[in-house]
């Protein structure tokens, strides 16, 4: 694959995290890219289970201005 | 018993008591309706990633609620009725910590499984295919 990335094993399954906080800006910061957007899994490598928590987390911490929705 | 994080933002100007009455207060709310705060917490000035009613910052406050959930509506109430709260939000723990405590104790007992099989076994071959 030219440039492309090897497949590996969701970073989270991998540091054991089994509860995504909200508050955790630091872990959910990994996971958005400058834009604010919300990471893909194809590029993040994450499993759907943690995917699924981190959008819940990632939301939650927007609502309460720890991210923002956007960033121009 | 289930078990709530109730978040809210203070405006930036907010005097040290006013924040406090109103923490004080909270927290009378919750025990009057049979709840128990187990903690609070005053997260302190932090920038705001984005603006919330023309102010940049807020001072972050979180109370850990137990209880009914009935506290919990008189307690949103309060929160949205006051002058200096710019933002407040309230979520449900207990379910997911519960999940969570089930999944690491589940990988205790995988691993310890494994341990056992691999000194029963002596060659095992090191496939550490996870989940997908």
């Amino acid at each position: 694959m030219g440039g492309g990335r090897r497949r590996r094993a969701c970073r989270l399954c991998a540091e054991k995290i089994d509860y995504i906080d909200y508050k955790d800006v630091k872990l959910l910061q990994l996971f958005v890219p400058e834009r604010g957007k919300i990471m893909p899994r194809r590029i993040s490598g994450t499993c759907a289970l943690h995917q699924r928590k981190l959008a819940e987390a990632i939301k939650r911490a927007r609502n309460i201005a720890l991210l923002p929705y956007t960033t121009h | 018993m289930r078990t709530f994080e109730v978040m809210f933002i203070a405006a930036p100007n907010t005097a040290e008591d006013d924040l406090k009455k109103l923490t004080s207060q909270l927290e009378t709310v919750v025990a009057d309706l049979g709840g128990t705060v187990t903690k609070v917490d005053q997260l302190g000035r932090r920038k705001l990633a984005y603006p919330i009613q023309k102010f940049d910052e807020g001072i972050y406050s979180l109370l850990n609620v137990e209880g009914s959930g009935r506290e919990i509506a008189e307690l949103e109430r309060r929160l949205r009725v006051s002058d200096i709260v710019i933002r407040h939000m309230t979520v449900r723990t207990d379910e997911d910590l519960q999940r969570a405590a089930k999944l690491k104790a589940g990988r205790k007992t995988a691993a310890a499984a494994r341990s056992q099989s691999e000194s029963d076994l002596a060659l095992n071959n090191d496939d550490e295919d996870m989940e997908e």
